[in-house]
């Protein structure tokens, strides 16, 4: 173990220097939980941490930053995201759990037309956004501790966005991002705040509030390899581990505000960082940590989304699945295969991210074709290339046209697949091929090779071939070659993709 | 005189229910909204006021929207008066409150729940803002909120461990809360304040209350509802309670904060049949009002905890 992560005395201001060009000047994670403003004086930890926090506080005031932007994990929406936008915010917080510490008094100074600027370009995303201005607000604990601890005299104005308790890695990244897009377009300095907890395992039985300690020992070393991690300036290693420190340690809120922060600078590794501190608040884990961006941080030119990420959370989701219905002797006999056929969208699915088509390549003998009755394509590729006399499909899945919906798949609340409906797949994957053929003036009857991969071949092809029969095969009807395999994902959860060669001659 | 549980009720507590109703304290205007939800209130509100001897001293309620960390919270002062905004739907509850608090009920949960081995805490800051799903729950019972409450918090740390654990948590609270009320002397109502399938459409039409956008998220977990509600009209509440960590799961429910468990422990596990008031979607989440007339039902009992 690394003994920096273990706060001692409370380092030197550091006088930052912003790389020409930046935004961003600096970024801090910082916990949210009341002790270190409310209660220092009650354990020796909880007052290094409020040290380490001044610390930042005069690191932000002596850095050229013009706002504090700040993502809490503790301001949960489940429906989009909102954005304060009252300019002056007042109230009296009373935390729902430690209102034995007191009330504190809130007055803040809020840039609304950050807020109003960030929304818009949220919004374009296509989520549900609001711009918070309502006298009474509540403002979270974690967002009030940092304010009032960073930022005491409404020095600089603050801006304020929430964190969608079901939004996964890929929307967090680029919630992030869009901040990024924001903050350019409104031009100041930035010192960006994630307000996140390490470990979130609070003690469940009563301790003397002096003889504090983290719940688990294995969630403290969990923390301490991820402050060690970040303290090398490691943000995007951190975000990629971040689901697995979650599993394991139980990380505050899935440590989504880690994704946020990620997202924004842009998923990049190239900070130094610095650890301010490390401690235990009833059981929980607590880092006060610095990033210093060692260049120029700029929004990413047309940010896509990794679809890697879907690869990685959907590939794990259980093969032989279950049936999602009740399952007392009582239930609707029928429910189970009847429900699963008619699954419709879950907000899982909203994270699908999809692509323009690209435009044709510069070579006269090569054509792009895409078509808007067929779903636009999750990555930088075109639904079908017409090359000579031959036009070859990219791989064509179940999703419906015009939407991210994937008929035929039940998903449970964490995106994982519950059940899929071969068929119903099946016949969607060939609907969406028909449409893209017809776009380049073609059909079935055209197609001369089809390769086919299942995620489930036992449980699949019977039902697969069958329909497929429907195509293809029927007498008079197209017979291509064929080849079918079981592959272990696809990159959305689907259980069945086609890849279609055509040919066209002279047509 | 020995104190009673007259009734238990599934009491949601969806803020748009309270838009709908435009009451004075409240802020935003709507143009209604939601009706099948709203006028089961009505019908739950007949049904615990008419009969002179039925109409209740104290209302608690459990409610998920007060988070606690460290064990059971109750509100320990006898007068709370502020604005409640709902943090998801402020454009739709901002509500002024005025509510008075049956301290001493709620002391003597506390100290029951202690001697249950649960923690239990007594919340005595001013300050304190009441939740919009109390609140909600509340409202939508006693409108004047002429009868004292109890609001009790979810304790969210049992499930670190297990869905089950959490239950085991609650039937002792709900043990607790009935002891409580039988050495109160009062008659009273539990509202447990949760909806039932709890997955929600991601955005909302124009107008809230455009009841042309509303209905059910997906077929399956209308089943699901359909499947637990059967249950509670059949009379069937231990059946009730062991399916609820595999419902809790499936349908995403929000009983998981374990209102309905704790009221179902304080009524002893009642196997007469309860009775829907109605059933109806809020932005695609399922909800219903079920009440277990207890006064009816099991006369002279004072519920479970014997
Ligand atoms: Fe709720």
């Amino acid at each position: 173990m690394k003994s920096e992560v273990t706060s001692k005395s409370p380092s030197p201001v550091k006088t930052l220097k912003t790389p020409a060009g930046s935004l961003i000047t600096a970024c801090y994670i910082v916990p949210g939980l009341p002790q270190p403003l409310m209660a220092s004086e009650k354990n020796p930890g909880w007052k290094r941490l409020r040290e380490a926090m001044e610390n930042v506080r005069d690191e932000i005031a002596a850095s050229d930053a013009e706002m504090i932007l700040y993502f809490s994990t503790q301001w949960l929406t489940v429906l989009g995201y909102l954005f304060q936008a009252d300019k002056n915010p007042k109230w009296t917080l009373v935390d729902h759990n430690w209102h034995e510490f007191g009330s504190v008094q809130y007055d803040f100074k809020v840039d609304a037309e950050f807020a109003s600027v960030y929304a818009r370009e949220v919004k374009a995303m296509g989520h549900y956004v609001r711009e918070v201005n309502y006298r009474g607000f509540p403002i979270d604990t974690g967002t009030v501790v940092a304010q009032k601890l960073l930022n005491p005299t409404n020095r600089l104005p603050a801006a304020m966005a929430s964190c969608n308790m079901y939004a996964e890695k890929q929307e967090t990244l680029s919630i992030g991002q869009a901040a990024m897009r924001a903050i350019e377009k409104h031009g100041k300095r930035v010192a960006v705040v994630c307000v996140s907890g390490l470990s979130s395992r609070y003690h469940t039985e009563e301790i003397p509030f002096e003889k504090d300690f983290i719940s688990s020992a294995k969630d403290d070393e969990w923390n301490r390899k991820i402050l060690e991690i970040l303290g090398e300036g490691n943000l995007e290693d951190v975000s990629e581990v971040a689901r697995e420190y979650s599993k394991q340690a139980n990380a505050d809120m899935g440590f989504r505000g880690i994704w946020w922060l990620n997202g924004l600078v842009g998923k990049t590794n190239d900070f130094t960082g610095h650890v301010f501190g490390y401690e235990p608040i009833y059981g929980t884990g607590n880092g006060v940590v610095g990033l210093y961006p060692k260049r120029a941080i700029k929004s990413v030119p047309g940010w896509v989304n990794d679809e890697a990420d879907l690869v990685e959370r959907f590939a794990k989701a259980p093969p032989r699945a279950t049936a999602p219905m009740p399952s007392s002797a009582n239930a609707h006999a029928s429910a189970p295969s009847k429900s699963a056929a008619s699954a419709t969208s879950s907000s899982a699915l909203d994270k699908i991210v999809t692509f323009e088509a690209p435009k044709s390549s510069a070579k006269a003998s090569e054509k792009n074709v895409s078509s808007k009755k067929a779903p636009p394509p999750v990555g930088p590729y075109p639904h079908a290339k017409r090359v000579g006399d031959f036009l070859f499909l990219s791989g064509v899945g179940p999703r419906k046209p015009g939407t991210k919906e994937i008929p035929g798949v039940q998903l449970d609340a964490e995106g994982n697949v519950v059940s899929h409906d071969v068929e119903i797949q099946t016949r969607a994957v060939l609907e969406n091929i028909e449409a893209i053929l017809e776009e380049a003036k073609s059909s079935l009857k055209d197609v001369v090779d089809v390769q086919v991969f299942l995620t489930d071949m036992d449980r699949d092809f019977k039902t697969f071939n069958r329909v497929y029969g429907d195509y293809f095969g029927y007498v008079g009807g197209p017979s291509p070659t064929r080849t079918t395999v079981e592959v272990t994902a696809l990159p959305t959860p689907i259980c069945v993709e086609l890849k279609v060669t055509a040919f066209l001659g002279s047509k | 005189m020995t104190g009673k549980i007259i009734a238990g009720v599934l009491a949601p507590h969806p803020p748009h229910l309270v838009y709908a109703s435009n009451p004075e304290q409240n802020e935003p205007r709507s143009e209604g909204g939601w009706e099948t939800l709203r006028w089961g209130y009505e019908r739950l509100r007949k049904s615990l006021f008419e009969h002179p001897d039925k109409k209740p001293d104290v209302i608690l309620v459990h409610s998920p929207h007060w988070m606690t960390v460290l064990g059971h919270h109750v509100l320990g002062l006898p007068h709370f008066k502020g604005l409640s905004v709902d943090p998801i739907f402020p454009h739709l509850f901002r509500f002024n409150y005025d509510i008075k608090v049956d301290v001493d009920l709620s002391l003597l949960i506390a100290e029951e729940g202690k001697n249950e081995g649960l923690i239990t805490k007594v919340m005595t800051n001013p300050d304190f803002r009441i939740d919009y799903g109390a609140i909600t729950s509340c409202y939508l019972t006693n409108p004047d909120f002429d009868i004292p409450i109890v609001a009790i918090s979810s304790n969210n740390s049992p499930y670190y461990f297990s869905n089950e654990v959490g239950q085991q948590q609650m039937e002792k609270l709900g043990r607790a809360t009935a002891r409580a009320i039988a050495r109160s002397g009062k008659r009273a109502v539990l509202l447990a304040s949760n909806s039932m399938s709890h997955r929600h459409f991601t955005t909302e039409p124009e107008i809230p209350e455009d009841m042309s956008a509303e209905h059910i998220y997906h077929h399956g977990q209308y089943l699901w509802d359909m499947e637990m509600l059967k249950m509670m009209r059949e009379g069937k509440s231990r059946q009730l309670i062991d399916c609820l960590p595999e419902f809790m799961d499936m349908a995403l429910a929000e009983v998981k904060a374990g209102a309905l468990t704790w009221m179902l422990s304080a009524l002893d596990f009642p196997s007469y049949k309860a009775e829907v008031h109605a059933y109806g979607s809020v932005i695609g989440t399922g909800n219903a009002i079920v009440e277990w007339d207890h006064f009816t039902n099991a006369k002279g009992l004072a519920g479970g905890g014997k």
